[in-house]
């Protein structure tokens, strides 16, 4: 999973200090594994170096904690390829996908495309791995098959997740 | 894939409803020749009614559909069975075959219906039988074969034809993961072979997989994935 | 799904050793035939057959109860006849203070029979009969309130019968409120013990002498054939009343199955749920006959009619009956449940590959025609039938039928092959289900055979009443029969009828008879020789003998037909003496009153007369012979009618009815008999009609059961392209096939039933072949009607719907 583009997406909501935004990931996605602050101190670093988030205004009394960050326009189009861009379906993918999904959500973006986009890559993969299966030997049908099980698993999860979109989204910007 | 080649079969907006529920609320598809064609989507989403509407079994409430340039929702209803019985097969979930008449007779009779005289349609359905490796239960009646071997002489009646499309409604639907990619198997392998179109309503990702396109419909919408990306 | 289907697996072994569980008890059975009722009234399915169900066993409960009134409604006839006729003892030479003359006055208007009796007291105190609250006095009467309606609305019959009517008969002296009755005072009765000239018979009373065989063997046999061919039917659809919805209770009862109910417990369920149908047909069935009852005084049969209050069941059977039935709706129930294994995941029927065996079959039939041969040539005359031993052979043969029906639907079923794809799946699945398919046209066979071997009968013993009495009616088609005193009124009589509107030609002579010349001398008169006299004029000589010349003063010898013995030959040779004052009784009375037959007096033959009787003995010309000098004659009158005068039979028995008392009027022609055997023919049609109506319900409710089993599989073959009307004669040849089996069976059963009850009366064999096929299309159909009544529910089965819901 990106934190970088994580802690972008949230920051599209507007300017936040990095206390407030490693409490927004906590609260969003870091369930069992809070985000360390120097994490975010050093994520930020390098987004702030490559241009895609400025820095909006320092609170007196100093010190990096004081810093409020701001998304830039590279930083808005960053996110946009990002959720765009499904992922390689693999296994356990099921974090990343939620948090963009969330993120979409919380963004106003399309959270429906995000879904049918990774939908249709998984099943492309199946495709592939099921046309493999028909031609290969019985180790290789079993192979795929391993895999194809897994990714039918995913599927099914996109295809729930989709199905409670609406609801998820009056969670998500309640 | 087969990008170039003649839309078979076109739906533009199909709206239906039963009663006040609305079935298809402004669907699409298009099936090309050869193509499989997978239809996913929850339950009640409307991708049964679709199938129907393509298969001209049932006429949409508005909207078009065409197949080889003519407007299905324009014809008769013998027209329309004609048509079915011509150039069109089906496979369902299960309960579609006679269960008084054999195996053999059963895939015999599509051909029986649109005219081949008895001989020659159960000729030709022990051919498909052998194809579809039942050739050895052809005497005997549904009752007595198990459920994927039913379903495999159902996919020989589909075929026995030489129909354009096959229209498949969760075929797999009653059947274990191996016997059902066994019948998935060879329906594709067999349309393949007769250049027919296989219009696939699933709700199973595996046996969408033998597809080479999907479209997913929800709440009545369809949403043709390649165009999505 | 795929569940084996052997016929023996399951759990008739494995339920065996199971079931060797404590007995259940009361509360048990109470619970679970409880449960099955819930069921039975639970949703608009379960409502609609229990409806059915109940209706069905209504029809049978209150024809059954009208059966168990039949003997005791024969019995109160019996009574009140017998209470009703006078006592007419010829031991009683003179009059007492309870006798009267008596004398019947029986005439017919319109094809009804009314009955007459003419009294006249000779005492202070007369007997009266029963229904009779006061004599009428001379020139009076009392009527039956249906006689009181008819004379009302027919001034020609009132012109007939015209006693002022001064009260009514009471049912107590009824047989039936249709039956026209009256009884008059006449003061010209006189009795019949004074020398010649009486009239009328003395009674002491009413009602103590023995009762007239009422009912006769062929009666006997035509009740208990309506009884048998109506009620088995309704008793088959009874049978397959309970049976109704099986399929869907099957299913019920393996859900019960899952849910840890046993064999035993899911029975007894499915018994409750017949049970509850058969005790609502019976309320119902009970409430049938009994508002039937009060619509009994509006039916007539063949003249008979009854009161409501005569219509009573005997306790016995009525007990019998409200037990039976539901016992039997239970005992049916489980018994077609015992080849039915109710497994938790679905049926499995039994005997599914095991051929049908043929010969208990032919069994039932075959000991059916045995019981009823030892009666063949029984059934006439004044002979005694064994009315259970005949509705027992009935019962068996025609329960034959439908026993050989299933054996044969499956033998010709299993031999169709080919054809179109309709005539393939109708095949098909009689192959697979010949068993359902018999049963659904088996009620239906009953009733088509039931209705030939009835037919048969009723229409044999009709014709021979028609030509048994050879009457010629195109010569005349009354004959009038009147005592008379004196020979010389026949003429008056003759030239009356001929003054008559509607008669056309009259022929009369006056009838006597004479004995040998020394007759008075003789010790016995028993051996005084019998000679029948005749005098007539030419005209009416020519219809009696073949007679080439005559004149007024002619006389001819006319040997008798058969064996009459040789006293004409012997004692009225031309030139002898005979006497014309013939000893009656056992003395003789009175002086000789001697006549010679003229000498050349030919001997001719004899010919048959309208009235198909062979009138022989001495003939003579009214001036060769001087009627008045005849003892006791009596005149014979045949009249032809003028065929275009409406009534005109009406018209001659009012001219008669003036005659005086001992007047009778028949009537030659057989259209009377005619226009009754075809009441009873529409009857039976209407009886017939009325039970394959009931049937064809059922016949529908199954087969609206069997489509919907089947919506799922008709979608499919829709959605291949399958026509509608590939479907529709589908459907059709399916009840088709059995349909025309089950005919030709009843056709063979039938005629074969009605053979063996045509030998019991003693008639030649013969069948009306158009009758027959008549009643075999109204069973057709029947059929027919009800699989087009099943094609819109088809249609709309095989809309796509059937592919949506799962």
């Amino acid at each position: 999973m990106s934190i970088g583009h994580t802690l972008l997406g949230l920051l599209e909501s507007g300017p936040r200090h990095g206390y407030d935004l490693k409490r927004a990931f906590d609260e969003r996605f870091g369930h069992d594994r809070p985000l360390a602050y120097g994490q975010v101190y050093s994520t930020m670093a390098r987004l702030l170096k490559n241009g895609l988030v400025e820095v909006d205004g320092i609170e007196p009394g100093g010190g990096p904690e004081r810093k409020r960050y701001a998304i830039t326009d590279a930083g808005i189009t960053d996110v946009d390829a990002w959720l765009r861009q499904p992922e390689k379906p693999e296994p356990y993918l099921q974090t990343t996908l939620y948090t963009k999904v969330v993120l979409a959500l919380l963004t106003g973006r399309p959270a429906a495309d995000l879904l049918d986009t990774q939908r249709a890559e998984h099943l492309r993969l199946m495709r592939e791995l099921t046309r493999r299966k028909k031609s290969g030997d019985l180790a290789d049908q079993l192979i795929c098959d391993h895999a194809l099980f897994h990714l039918e698993a995913d599927l099914r999860w996109l295809e729930l997740t989709a199905a409670r979109l609406d609801q998820l989204a009056k969670a998500v910007t309640s | 894939m087969t990008a170039a080649a003649e839309p078979l079969l076109q739906a533009t907006a199909l709206r239906k409803s039963y009663g006040r529920t609305p079935a298809l609320d402004g669907a699409d598809l298009t099936v090309r020749a050869g193509e499989v064609v997978a239809v996913m989507g929850p339950s009640g989403s409307g991708k049964s009614t679709l199938l129907h509407c393509l298969a001209g079994i049932v006429q949409a409430d508005s909207g078009r559909v065409c197949y080889r340039g003519r407007d299905l929702t324009a014809m008769s209803d013998a027209e329309r069975s004609a048509l079915r019985r011509t150039d069109f097969g089906f496979v369902f979930q299960f309960g579609q075959l006679v269960p008084e008449l054999t195996c053999l007779e059963n895939v015999a009779m599509p051909a029986r219906l649109a005219g081949t005289r008895r001989r020659a349609a159960e000729a030709q359905a022990a051919e498909w039988l052998a194809r579809l490796e039942v050739g050895e239960i052809a005497g005997k009646r549904p009752g007595e074969v198990s459920g994927g071997q039913g379903q495999r002489v159902a996919v020989a009646r589909a075929l026995v034809g030489s129909p354009r499309v096959v229209f498949a409604d969760e075929p797999t639907g009653a059947l274990d993961s191996l016997n059902g990619e066994r019948v998935m198997r060879l329906l594709t392998d067999a349309a393949h072979d007769t250049g027919a179109a296989v219009v696939l309503v699933t709700h199973e990702p595996r046996v969408a997989a033998y597809s080479d396109r999907e479209i997913v419909v929800r709440d009545g919408k369809s949403r043709d994935l390649e165009q999505v990306s | 799904m795929s569940a084996p289907h052997e016929p023996f697996a399951g759990s008739d072994t494995t339920s065996g050793a199971r079931d060797r569980e404590p007995q259940p008890d009361l509360r048990t059975w109470a619970r679970d035939l409880a449960l099955g009722a819930r069921f039975a009234v639970s949703g608009r399915e379960g409502w609609t057959r229990t409806a059915l169900t109940a209706v069905g066993v209504a029809m049978g409960v209150a024809l059954l109860l009208l059966a168990a009134a039949a003997p005791a409604m024969l019995h109160t006839r019996d009574r009140k006849e017998t209470d009703r006729t006078p006592s007419v003892t010829a031991t009683l030479q003179h009059p007492t203070p309870g006798s009267l003359l008596v004398a019947d006055a029986n005439t017919e208007y319109h094809g009804r029979d009314i009955t007459g009796v003419l009294l006249r007291p000779e005492g202070p105190a007369p007997e009266r009969p029963p229904g009779v609250e006061q004599l009428p006095g001379p020139g009076r009467m009392v009527v039956s309130p249906a006689l009181r309606k008819l004379l009302a609305a027919s001034p020609l019959l009132r012109e007939r019968i015209p006693y002022r009517i001064t009260g009514t008969i009471e049912p107590a002296g009824l047989l039936g409120p249709a039956e026209l009755y009256f009884y008059a005072g006449d003061s010209r009765l006189t009795a019949g013990d004074a020398d010649n000239g009486g009239n009328a018979d003395r009674a002491t009373g009413f009602g103590r002498g023995s009762s007239p065989e009422v009912l006769g063997p062929v009666f006997d046999l035509l009740l208990v054939m309506v009884l048998v061919v109506l009620l088995l039917p309704v008793a088959i659809f009874v049978g397959t009343a309970v049976r109704l919805g099986g399929e869907r209770r099957d299913r019920r009862l393996a859900a019960l199955r899952l849910v840890g109910a046993d064999i035993r417990t899911t029975r007894r369920i499915a018994a409750g749920e017949a049970l509850l149908g058969a005790l609502l047909g019976l309320a119902l069935g009970s409430l049938f006959f009994l508002v039937g009852r009060h619509l009994a005084p509006h039916v007539t049969i063949r003249d008979i009619s009854a009161y409501p209050s005569d219509l009573r069941p005997g306790t016995g059977l009525a007990v019998l009956i409200a037990v039976a039935v539901p016992a039997a709706s239970v005992a049916v129930t489980l018994l077609s449940l015992r080849g039915t294994v109710v497994e938790p995941l679905g049926v499995v029927r039994q005997g599914v590959g095991r051929p049908r065996r043929l010969w208990w079959r032919l069994l039932l039939p075959a000991v059916g025609l045995a019981l009823l041969a030892p009666l063949f040539g029984k059934a006439q005359g004044t002979g005694h039938i064994n009315q259970y031993q005949v509705a027992a052979g009935a019962v068996l043969m025609l329960f034959g039928v439908t026993a050989v029906l299933p054996w044969i639907v499956e033998a010709v079923v299993g031999r169709l092959r080919g054809g179109p794809v309709a005539w393939q799946l109708a095949t098909r699945r009689l192959q697979l289900s010949s068993n359902a398919a018999a049963r659904m046209v088996s009620g239906v066979t009953v009733a088509v055979a039931g209705a030939i071997a009835l037919q048969m009968l009723f229409q044999s013993v009709n014709g021979e009443f028609v030509t048994s009495t050879g009457a010629d009616v195109s010569r005349a088609q009354v004959h009038v029969s009147t005592r008379i005193t004196d020979g010389a009124q026949t003429a008056a009589d003759v030239r009356r009828l001929k003054a008559t509107r509607g008669a056309a030609e009259v022929f009369g002579y006056t009838q006597s008879e004479a004995t040998q010349g020394g007759a008075s001398k003789l010790k016995d008169t028993a051996d005084a020789a019998y000679l029948p006299v005749v005098v007539g004029d030419c005209a009416t000589l020519r219809q009696l003998a073949r007679i080439t010349r005559c004149t007024p003063t002619s006389t001819f010898v006319v040997p008798p037909p058969g064996d009459f013995g040789d006293d004409l030959a012997r004692y009225a040779r031309p030139g002898m003496r005979i006497d014309l004052n013939p000893p009656e009784g056992s003395g003789y009375t009175g002086t000789p009153r001697l006549w010679t037959v003229p000498a050349g007096t030919p001997t001719v033959a004899g010919r048959t007369d309208p009235a198909g009787d062979k009138e022989w003995g001495i003939f003579a010309a009214p001036q060769a012979l001087d009627a008045a000098r005849l003892r006791a004659p009596n005149a014979q009158i045949m009249v032809a009618l003028a065929p275009k005068q409406p009534d005109a039979i009406e018209y001659v028995r009012n001219t008669a009815a003036g005659f005086g008392i001992g007047t009778y009027v028949y009537e030659l022609s057989n259209t009377h008999a005619k226009s009754q055997y075809t009441q009873l023919r529409r009857g039976l049609f209407a009886g017939a009609t009325l039970t394959m109506a009931l049937i064809g319900a059922s016949l529908l409710v199954t087969m609206l059961e069997q489509l919907r089993e089947r919506r799922k599989l008709l979608a499919v073959l829709v959605a291949f392209g399958t026509k509608r009307s590939a479907l529709a004669w589908s459907v059709l040849w399916q009840t088709a096939v059995p349909v025309v089996l089950g005919l030709l069976l009843a056709v063979g059963g039938g005629t074969a039933l009605g053979a063996a009850l045509l030998a019991m009366v003693g008639h030649p064999f013969r069948t009306d072949w158009p009758e027959v096929g008549l009643l075999s299309l109204v069973g057709a159909g029947v059929v027919f009607a009800v699989t087009l009544v099943s094609l819109p529910p088809l249609w709309r089965m095989m809309r796509p719907d059937g592919l949506r819901t799962e």
